[in-house]
Order: structure tokens, then C-alpha cells, then sequence
């Protein structure tokens, strides 16, 4: 297993919150975090609606320890506060997802979406300045065109590095209800929007139209059992996408079958365990997020106490199933009153598909390793992180005596919670967001 | 189980729940409302199993002791003509019906319930037919805790085991489960029953004649347990009543900030009226939120009214009694949605 190092000194704050780390302002707090496709930009969004895109640094001879450090690329304003006059909904701002397209030019473009509208944003550089030109002097301000006598071709100077943010592409009024995923196709030309009940498929070039490929919306809304609440694209058949539901299922569709694909090809479901029944059984069984492995082979699910990795060719069980904090399975009670149990976990792949991560309690995360069936509960938190430390496994007490280190259940922190980690597609970099700060660590190399 | 919570706390944390989400920000979320409906219907679904276990035992103990009262009148040579007509079964039915009933409790587990849903649920014409199930013996199958009834002292006599149990301020004295013969007056449990029983008369020798009774027995235990009855049901009214009237008093409340047109002091009497309203609110508050909100906010509104469906498609045995059939009754607190 691998060692994480906080080998980057890096904490995110943005630059308007002017509160301690304590407390901070509800639209600082980060609610996702993705790496490019190659790695080199990661982009997080927050609850004011904001994206901040991150940029690795080129590694230089100079200073070779110095590996590739994330700094601060671009800065915007995605989403705006809206309202629906129509229905008196307030929008939100947040950002609930972001994906990247692979890149084509020296541009970078990506998808940002909160509960109702999907944008695209083209991320440029600009580093060159034209100027003399013709009709306007160097301030802006207009010539007379009388005082014009000759002609100069203007040319390119220089200037500071510029990174501007532009909205190319609006896909609006598509979902009546939340969106809570987008997932970019492998064709590079469509991507699919996924709310409570539907699925759009879009054009990433037509913004008036979408195709709707799933519908589970009953006939009569007193009927309705299940809500989709994830829904991911194969990274490699175009053809093919999964959705998962609040019931715990995976339906994996394939659209040549037919237009509308309310009839899936393979239902991924566990049956429960009766002797788990309580309650909140069907909260806990929800799933918060789904993946596919790099590879296309596997799918990963994630719900309120559990990771599972499927196969794809095995529909009624997963391959294999990782607790992450079974121990809160006797605070269901108090956790539905504070409504921690309906927080919405993520949960990624490493590159090579051999470790899975995702988030827990207290600035917890943890990671399994598939093959050597290990696991490690990290924790991010300012106080153990110095530069170029190596981050300690923390262990939860579950009951009787607690050994030194330890942390006992009842003194988790339920307010600091990690929902929202990535990682790099190809180096063991991970970006792990706690509320509002960001948390990049490193593997220690020699 | 996790907590103990009980149904109530977790139906009226729910409910809160719904109700905030009309607030938020961003709108009503499905997703979470979805879950939050299915623990309202599963702390629903307890609470109704414990419900209709207490009515239908009360209501079991209310037959017998309509039964107790009409054998009361009949001359006890009568009683035993007629019971050597039907031979044993007559105080079979009526003795492991009684055996069979648990006294009203004010507070029943959930545990209880079950249990006592399954032993009273196969009738009284299902223990006749184990002509060796002895009183006794069903008593000892309630696993519960009774609450004390005031009773006073009394002597009967086991049709089955021939055991003389002495039932005092409740407290029932007996060698219990032992079997289908007396083996004397050995305390093996100590359990607070209250019951109407037949006995013979004390002073009748070894051949007692199974329909008699103790008449000097007989007349204090079941009009005291009959008063008994009526005063546990009203506190089982006035307890779950209060409950609920907190409930929807303080929906009420937070309505009339919001809406400020609703008379929750005219809803709260509405139901407390009975206890087959509040059923059929949580039964209309899970519709309407499986519907969510978004009805009324996301897409025009079709019904104003709550609609039921047959409860019957949801708790199929829940008594006749409980759920009355009028469903057009305007319950306020689902004028949120």
C-alpha cells in the first residue's frame, strides 16, 4: 500500500473568505472536484457557483523535488442564483458536477452544471496583444480617420499570461427536476444530463434541443418508488451508460436498442439482508454515486455504509463489497435527525483500477486496495499535514477499550465530511475537498 | 434495532422534515423526500401493527366479556347442561380466549404485539381444537409485561390442569406451564394478569363441572376489568390524542406562520374524534409525498384534496373499526402540499 504525503504545503481557500478556518461562508464549501484527462488541470466547484481550476506546474531541472505543484490557473463565475418565476422555485447556484472534454486544441473546455442548467465553458490563455492598429490608438479611443495616413498591420506583443473563461454553450430548460450527473460520452460529440427522473442526451454543439433516453416517471406520481440518482457513460462504447436509483439497483442501457431506453439491458441489484432490516433501510441502500473503472469491466457503486464493485457480466451480486464505516450502522437514528445520513458520497478509481476511494466523517477518507484486500483511513486535516509529512493511518474504535490514536465513534465530527475526493488518471495524486478546503496529496517518491 | 426510538418520534421527526424542505433552498428535493416518506411509512407500519394488535385484543376482551356477562345471567344448572351438551369446548373457547387475551397495556412493545397478534390471531375455534392446550399455557406464551390492574382477590380453578391459581390485586399466583396436570401449588412465575375466568364453585368437590363458575370470583374481576377496559382505552386516546395534537398543533403553528388560514384547534378535535384519522393522515401524508410537492410546484396541481387509497392496499388487515370509510375529510395538515 502505498504512503500518502502531504508532499504539496497546499491548502485552498478562496481568496474572499476572511473568516478562520473554523467557520467559513456556505458558499465557500466545495461540492466537486475533477481531474482533466491527463491531469494536468484539475477544476473544483462550489456552493456560490464558482469554479476554480487548478493548474499542475511544469516540472523543472531546477528544482526537481518540487514536483509538479497545483496552482490556482482560473477563477469564475459559473452559475448564478436564478428563479423560476413560473413555478416560485429559487435556483440554486451550486455547482453539483463538473466534467472535462478531452482537449483538441490549446483551449481546455469543460461542462459545469448546477440543478437546472448545463454550460460549457472554454478555458483559453491568452498571451499575445495586438497592437497598432488602424483606427483606434493604443488607449482604445478612436482616430480620426482624417489623421490617418498610412497603413500598419497590427501585430502580436507579449504581455502577461491571461487565462479567460467564456460560457460557449447554454443548455438550459432541459430537467424539470435536479440535475445530479452529467457524463461526457466517448464519442466527443454527445453527453447525457441526468435528473430525479430523466435522461437528456445533448449535443455539445445544439443547445435548443435534447434527446430524452430515460423515463422513469410514473403515470401517476403517487406510484413513484425510485428516483435515479447517478448515471455515468462507458469510457470506451458509446452505446452504452448505467443510471443507479435510490433502491440500490443499476440498470446499464444500451441505446441501439431503442430510443428510449427505459428498458435496460442488465439490472445490477443485491438482495437485502433481512436481518439489516430497519428503518432506514431503504435511505442507507440508496446509491450516492457510480463509476466505471477505467477499463470498462467493472462498475462501482457507492451507498450511505458501503462500497461495491460489480462486474459487468455479474448481475446479482457484486464482485466485491468494502464497508467504510459500518460502525455508524447503530447511529442511523441519530443520523437521520441531523440529516447526515442522507449525504451524498462520491467514490473513484485509481488509473490502474486497483484502488477505489472515497469519503467518510471527521475529514476521513478511505482507500481499499482490490488486490491486496488492504484498506486505509486517512484523514485530512491542517493540524497533521505539514509538507512533505506523511500522512498517518487513523483507526475508528468501534467499542471497548480505546488504544492511544484511536478515535471512539461518538467524537466523530459528522460536521466534517469529505463527499468529494478524485484522482489523478495515470500518477497516485489525490485531491480530496473538505467543506471548503482542498486537499492535495501526493505519493512520496524516493 | 439501532435506537430505541419509537414510531412516533420517528413519524414526527419525519414530518418535520417534509414540512423544512418546503423552505429550502433550491426547491423540494425528491430524492430526499422519497426516503423520508418510506420512513414515515415504515415507523408507520409498526405503529399501526402495534395498534391494531391493542384494538383487536380490546376487542377480543370485549367479546368474552360480553360472553362472561351473558353466562352471568344464565342459571349455573342451565350453564352446565348446556356445557355437558357441548362438552368441554364451551370453557375451552371461552377460558383460552381469555387465557389467549393480554389485559389492556398502556404501552405495548413491538415485541408484544407481535406476539399477542400471534397467539390471538388463530381464533378462539383454533385453540378449541387442541383439546390439551391448558390455560395456563397460553398465558405463559405471552412473553409481555403487563401493566398492573386493579383487581381484587380471587380463586380459580384450571379446567385443564386442575391447578387453583389465586389472583390477587392482579398478580397471578400459579404454577404455571406445567404441563396438562396439577402438580400442586409450587410458584414457578409470577405474572400480572387481569382476566375473567371460568371457575367452578370452590366449595364443589375434585368433580367439578368445567362451565361453572365461582359466582363471588366472577362479579368482582369483570366488571372491575370491564372498567378497567374502558378507562385503558380512553388513556390509550388521550395518550396517543396528546401525541398527536402536540403534532399537529405545532404544524398548526408553523402552517398558520406560513399559510395563516388554517384552524389547527378544528383539525387537532377532527381527529383526535378518532384515532382512524390519524391513520388515515399519515396514509395521505405518505401518498402526497411519493407524490412530493413538486405536484404543486413542479407541474399544475390536479388534486386539492388528499387522496386515499383503499387502506386496505396498504395494511390489508387493519380493522374495520380503526379506518372508518368516510375518506372526504378535508385533514388540514396535509394543506401544505
Amino acid at each position: 500500500m502505498k504512503c500518502f504525503s502531504r508532499y504539496l504545503p497546499y491548502l485552498f481557500r478562496p481568496p474572499s473568505t476572511i473568516l478562520s478556518s473554523s467557520c467559513h461562508t456556505e458558499a465557500d464549501i466545495i461540492s466537486t472536484v475533477e481531474f482533466n484527462a491527463t491531469g494536468e488541470l484539475l477544476a473544483t466547484g462550489d456552493k456560490g457557483g464558482r469554479v476554480v481550476v487548478f493548474q499542475r506546474e511544469q516540472e523543472s531541472k531546477n528544482q526537481p523535488h518540487r514536483r509538479g505543484e497545483y496552482n490556482v490557473y482560473s477563477t469564475f463565475q459559473s452559475h448564478e442564483p436564478e428563479f423560476d418565476y413560473l413555478k416560485s422555485l429559487e435556483i440554486e447556484e451550486k455547482i453539483n458536477k463538473i466534467r472535462w472534454l478531452p482537449q483538441q486544441n490549446a483551449a481546455y473546455f469543460l461542462l459545469s452544471t448546477n440543478d437546472k442548467t448545463v454550460k460549457l465553458w472554454k478555458i483559453s490563455e491568452r498571451d499575445k496583444r495586438p497592437e497598432g492598429y488602424n483606427l483606434k490608438d493604443e488607449d482604445g479611443r478612436i482616430r480620426d480617420p482624417a489623421t490617418i495616413t498610412t497603413l500598419r498591420v497590427p501585430v502580436l506583443r507579449p504581455m502577461d499570461l491571461m487565462v479567460e473563461a467564456t460560457a460557449r454553450r447554454i443548455f438550459s430548460n432541459g430537467h424539470t427536476y435536479h440535475i445530479n450527473s452529467i457524463s461526457v460520452n466517448s464519442d466527443y460529440e454527445t453527453y447525457m444530463s441526468t435528473d430525479d427522473l430523466r435522461i437528456n442526451l445533448w449535443n455539445l454543439e445544439i443547445t435548443n434541443r435534447s434527446f430524452n433516453i430515460v423515463d422513469i416517471k410514473p403515470a401517476n406520481m403517487e406510484d413513484l418508488t425510485e428516483v435515479i440518482t447517478a448515471a455515468e457513460f462507458h469510457p470506451s462504447h458509446c452505446n452504452t451508460f448505467v443510471y443507479s436509483s435510490s433502491k440500490g439497483s443499476i440498470r446499464l442501457c444500451d441505446m441501439r436498442a431503442s430510443a428510449l431506453c427505459d428498458n435496460h439491458s442488465k439490472f445490477f441489484e443485491e438482495p437485502e439482508d433481512p436481518n439489516n432490516r430497519s428503518f432506514f433501510s431503504e435511505i442507507i441502500s440508496s446509491i450516492s454515486d457510480v463509476k466505471f473503472s477505467h477499463n470498462g469491466r467493472y462498475l462501482m457503486t457507492r451507498d450511505y455504509l458501503t462500497v461495491k464493485v460489480w462486474d459487468l457480466n455479474m448481475e446479482n451480486k457484486p464482485l466485491e463489497t468494502y464497508q467504510v464505516h459500518d460502525y455508524l450502522r447503530s447511529k442511523l437514528c441519530s443520523l437521520y435527525e441531523n440529516d447526515c445520513i442522507f449525504d451524498k458520497f462520491e467514490c473513484v478509481w485509481n488509473g490502474s483500477d486497483s484502488v477505489i476511494m472515497t469519503g467518510s466523517y471527521n475529514n476521513f477518507f478511505r482507500m481499499f486496495d482490490r488486490n491486496t484486500k488492504r484498506d486505509v483511513t486517512l484523514e485530512a486535516s491542517r493540524e497533521n499535514s505539514k509538507p512533505r509529512a506523511i500522512l498517518k493511518p487513523r483507526k475508528v474504535c468501534v467499542g471497548g477499550k480505546r488504544r492511544k490514536d484511536e478515535i471512539s465513534v461518538d467524537s466523530l465530527d459528522f460536521s466534517k465530511k469529505i463527499l468529494h475526493t478524485a484522482w489523478h488518471p495515470s500518477e497516485n495524486i489525490i485531491a480530496v475537498a473538505a467543506t471548503n478546503n482542498l486537499y492535495i496529496f501526493q505519493d512520496k517518491v524516493n | 434495532m439501532e435506537c430505541a426510538v419509537d414510531a412516533q418520534t420517528l413519524i414526527s421527526i419525519s414530518l418535520r422534515k417534509i414540512h423544512s424542505s418546503r423552505t429550502q433552498r433550491g426547491g423540494i428535493r425528491l430524492h430526499k423526500n422519497l426516503l423520508v416518506s418510506y420512513v414515515l411509512r415504515n415507523a408507520r407500519q409498526l405503529y399501526m401493527s402495534e395498534k391494531y394488535a391493542e384494538i383487536y385484543r380490546m376487542q377480543q376482551y370485549e367479546e368474552v366479556m360480553t360472553v362472561c356477562n351473558e353466562i352471568q345471567e344464565l342459571d349455573p344448572l342451565d350453564v352446565s347442561e348446556e356445557c355437558a351438551e357441548q362438552g368441554e369446548e364451551c370453557a375451552e373457547h371461552a377460558a383460552t380466549l381469555c387465557g389467549a387475551l393480554l389485559p389492556v397495556q398502556l404501552h405495548a412493545a413491538p415485541a408484544c404485539a407481535v406476539a399477542a397478534a400471534a397467539v390471538s390471531s388463530p381464533h378462539g375455534e383454533d385453540a378449541c381444537k387442541e383439546p390439551e392446550m391448558s390455560f395456563c399455557r397460553n398465558c405463559c406464551s405471552e412473553p409481555c409485561d403487563f401493566s398492573s390492574s386493579s383487581c381484587s382477590r380471587t380463586t380459580v380453578l384450571d379446567l385443564d390442569t386442575h391447578v387453583v391459581t389465586t389472583v390477587e390485586n392482579g398478580c397471578l399466583h400459579q404454577d404455571c406451564c406445567q404441563g396438562a396436570h396439577g402438580h400442586g401449588h409450587v410458584q414457578t412465575k409470577k405474572r400480572k394478569v387481569d382476566f375473567c375466568y371460568y371457575a367452578p364453585e370452590p366449595e364443589e368437590g375434585p368433580d367439578l363441572t368445567p362451565c361453572k363458575r365461582a359466582r363471588s370470583s366472577d362479579e368482582l374481576p369483570c366488571p372491575g376489568s370491564e372498567q378497567l377496559d374502558t378507562s385503558n382505552i380512553s388513556s390509550l386516546i388521550s395518550m396517543f390524542g396528546s401525541g398527536f395534537t402536540e403534532l399537529v398543533s405545532r404544524q398548526a403553528d408553523l402552517e398558520q406562520s406560513v399559510n395563516g388560514h388554517m384552524n389547527g384547534q378544528l383539525c387537532s378535535k377532527q381527529v383526535l374524534a378518532s384515532l382512524g384519522a390519524w391513520t388515515r393522515a399519515i396514509v395521505a401524508m405518505h401518498q402526497r409525498i411519493s407524490a412530493s410537492a413538486h405536484l404543486g410546484v413542479f407541474e399544475k396541481q390536479e388534486q386539492q384534496h388528499c387522496v386515499l387509497p383503499a387502506a386496505d392496499r396498504l395494511q390489508g388487515h387493519i380493522h374495520s373499526s380503526v379506518t372508518p370509510v368516510v375518506d372526504s375529510v378535508p385533514l388540514c395538515n396535509l394543506s401544505m402540499w
